[in-house]
């Protein structure tokens, strides 16, 4: 045993919970910076990294290759390139971390809509020797499009830039002006060398001229939770628990997990879509009663009224609860092989309903690229972006995507084969036309 | 500095949840969304941390009612008598509905045939699916973590499994937001596995926050075991030790419940919680790589698997 007790008792404490996807493209050097996190914060343990040393020199390498640490299926290892998005798990004494590995190149768009849906953070990695690319720039795009609060640009190989801090300064400052023209609300630049371990986890000896973070530490420190006291309040109904039981003849409580804000025990909340009102009389927090429960805790919440109440209905404060509609606006990624076509009738899962749906319009397509829109395409394919109009069988209490990616978000799946077809995020692309959307809200359009 | 657009402090909101509360609430969410929209799910309880504590996290998750699913336990014949003794009676305190799939009542019907390597890990995949199928279970839950193995780290939340109970790495859905979808055509099922991101470190930790009480073999005890492949197994009927291999008493304990054939001990002086978890997050071994033999087999043993239907 070689960890101290001191280290021990600092890795066992009490710490927060960050996610964060990885994007960059095939040779930014992605799996060395994934690899150098996990090896450097020694997330790699013996047996892991002596199989890495066994099947690198087994391929005739001279030194272990970090990216066998990642890639886990036989075809990744065959080919030499990561097919799928993985789950990569480590910690530090201040926080525990699951990071979304998602793949460079192949089906770029659907895997790193994948990764940066459940992400708080992303790293966007470029090579100092390129600078700010068209992979770049969708990856940027991509980011803002999915609402990830917080963004790190990785300047990576700046050994190979001989560690000159205006190749750096010019590659941040036009990352930031673009990305922070999309939306983008954190942009955190750092200049690093994967390959040589400057300032991903240790501080660069030989960039005497960046005072900021490594990425590691700013990992660490960038605050996990928003504001709560800015998210309107949303629990999706999941399960009703009744048991019946001589014990509890008369438990009537409501299951889910707490989509956004809070709720308080005597707070007045609307249940949706019926309209209904009541009171509520209990929350129970996985065995214990409590006053107050926040977003993303799972509970129960117990009503003064014993009114119709199934999964899928939304309970909100009566004095902020959504808007109803059967007609939903929307940028969706498309994330299957099969196309999604203008009239095609498919299921809609949104928190935790899922109803018919019809596609009524596909009124454009994004190229990510230049951010253009190209209209009427007629059908979306794989790692498309586009905005359609869908028309759904039941009303749904629907967010906008920017207020609440959890109320905001929905599926497209098809009713054939279960298929999920699309990613939707409900409401505007982008922060720049989100002014406009309210001053348009009696168009029936609900947001 | 240059170019840092916006830079924050470094304190988290007062309302940030710990990770064990965020793990377990995310587990519960799972559990719950399964109850919500399968018609037959069934949790795989093997007696061993991590089905224990998936059980727990049923428990809670639907607390005051019952649990609403039954268990099943895919029995090798070479389980560890303290394990089954602590599953029964589990079972029995929760009133819980347990199905056990008998590997060895393959082997006596001659449907299954014994290893030379008297390993009978991998033929747990033929009375597992064939249970699925006959119970018609829709939804499974597996212990699973994604931190276990680097196949595992490719496994969704929600596993969508054909017929033959076939994973198929390149075919899975993509897993959007906290959005499971569990659509399935008849026959088909899923694998769900709530515990996929959790550590071997949080389900200790959960564990002993939880006071979660586990079977005795997890913790340092005096044991007749003999060496094969690097790793202490226990003596016994189930097939060793073989002639050129002697036994000895040793101070051990496991690190991982599963087969006797293929299980390995770790030796240790840690009786309690505290010294199990302290030497954990010392251990510069993974659980697998400690004490799993199957994993050995091949760069790909457990992608091979569970391509087959293993869980």
């Amino acid at each position: 045993m070689s960890t101290s007790t001191e280290q021990l008792s600092e890795q066992l404490a009490a710490t927060t919970l960050l996610r964060f996807a990885t994007a960059g493209s095939v040779d930014d050097g992605k799996s060395t910076l994934v690899g150098r996190l996990l090896h450097d914060s020694k997330s790699v343990l013996a047996d892991q990294l002596e199989a890495v040393e066994h099947a690198s020199r087994s391929r005739g390498q001279e030194a272990p290759d970090l990216a066998l640490l990642t890639d886990g299926l036989r075809a990744e290892r065959e080919q030499g390139i990561t097919i799928d998005v993985a789950y990569r798990y480590f910690a530090t004494p201040r926080r525990r971390f699951i990071l979304a590995d998602t793949p460079g190149h192949v089906q770029y768009t659907r895997n790193m809509v994948t990764g940066a849906s459940t992400a708080e953070l992303a790293v966007v990695l470029v090579d100092a020797r390129n600078g700010v690319v068209e992979q770049t720039r969708r990856h940027a795009a991509v980011a803002a499009l999915l609402r990830v609060p917080h963004v790190v640009l990785a300047v990576n190989k700046m050994d190979l830039v001989d560690y000159q801090e205006p190749v750096f300064a010019a590659i941040a400052e036009e990352f930031t002006t673009y990305a922070s023209e999309l939306g983008v609300p954190e942009i955190t630049a750092i200049p690093i060398s994967a390959l040589a371990g400057d300032n991903v986890v240790e501080p660069s000896a030989n960039m005497d001229w960046y005072g900021g973070p490594t990425v590691l530490e700013h990992l660490e420190t960038v605050p996990v939770s928003h504001d709560l006291t800015a998210c309107h309040a949303r629990f999706p109904v999941q399960y009703v628990i009744r048991p019946q039981t001589a014990e509890h003849p008369d438990y009537r409580g409501y299951a889910g997990q707490i989509a956004a804000g809070a709720f308080r025990v005597g707070e007045q909340i609307t249940v949706l879509p019926s309209g209904q009102t009541s009171t509520i009389t209990g929350i129970d927090a996985l065995g214990a009663s409590v006053d107050i429960a926040w977003a993303p805790q799972s509970v129960t919440i117990r009503l003064a009224d014993d009114i119709d109440i199934s999964r899928g209905d939304l309970l909100a404060p009566s004095g902020d609860a959504p808007p109803t509609t059967q007609d939903i606006e929307a940028t969706v990624c498309h994330v299957a092989d099969q196309a999604l076509s203008v009239g095609q009738r498919v299921l809609l899962k949104h928190t935790t309903r899922t109803v018919k749906a019809i596609v009524k319009e596909i009124p454009s397509r994004l190229t990510l690229d230049d951010l253009s829109q190209h209209p009427n395409p007629g059908q979306l394919v794989a790692n498309d972006i586009g905005r359609v109009v869908v028309r759904t069988a039941e009303p749904l209490a629907l967010d906008a995507y920017a207020d609440s990616r959890r109320t905001g978000s929905f599926l497209l799946i098809d009713p054939a084969d279960g298929t999920t077809l699309a990613a939707g995020m409900a409401g505007d692309s982008f922060a720049t036309a989100k002014a406009v959307a309210v001053v348009e809200d009696e168009e029936g359009w609900d947001f | 500095m240059t170019t840092v657009a916006h830079v924050h402090d470094s304190t988290d909101s007062p309302f940030a949840l710990s990770h064990l509360d965020s793990l377990e609430s995310e587990a519960v969410h799972i559990f719950r969304e399964v109850a919500g929209e399968f018609e037959r799910p069934v949790i795989l309880f093997s007696g061993g941390k991590d089905s224990i504590v998936m059980l727990h996290l049923a428990l809670k998750a639907f607390a005051p009612a019952p649990v609403p699913f039954t268990l099943l336990h895919v029995d090798t014949g070479h389980n560890f008598p303290e394990v089954l003794e602590y599953r029964d009676r589990v079972v029995a305190q929760h009133g819980l509905r347990l199905h056990v799939a008998s590997v060895q009542e393959y082997i006596d019907a001659g449907k299954l045939r014994e290893r030379p390597d008297g390993t009978r890990n991998p033929l747990q995949t033929v009375p597992l699916t064939e249970a699925i199928q006959q119970h018609r279970f829709d939804a499974v839950f597996g212990g699973g973590r994604r931190d276990e193995e680097k196949a595992r780290a490719k496994e969704r939340v929600f596993s969508l499994r054909d017929e033959f109970s076939q994973w198929d790495p390149r075919r899975q859905r993509p897993e959007l937001w906290q959005l499971y979808n569990g659509r399935h055509a008849p026959g088909e099922h899923v694998r769900v596995f709530p515990l996929s991101n959790w550590t071997e470190l949080d389900v200790w930790q959960y564990i002993q926050r939880e006071k979660i009480e586990l079977p005795a073999i997890y913790f340092a005890h005096e044991r007749e075991v003999f060496a094969r492949n690097g790793m202490w197994l226990t003596a016994g009927d189930w097939g060793g030790p073989k002639e050129s291999e002697t036994t000895q008493t040793r101070l051990i304990r496991y690190r991982t419940v599963g087969d006797m054939s293929c299980t390995g001990a770790v030796d240790s002086d840690a009786t309690t919680l505290d010294a199990v978890i302290a030497e954990i997050a010392a251990s510069r071994l993974t659980e697998r790589g400690a004490t799993r033999a199957d994993d050995k087999m091949s760069e790909a043993a457990m992608e091979d698997r569970k391509r087959e239907g293993y869980f």
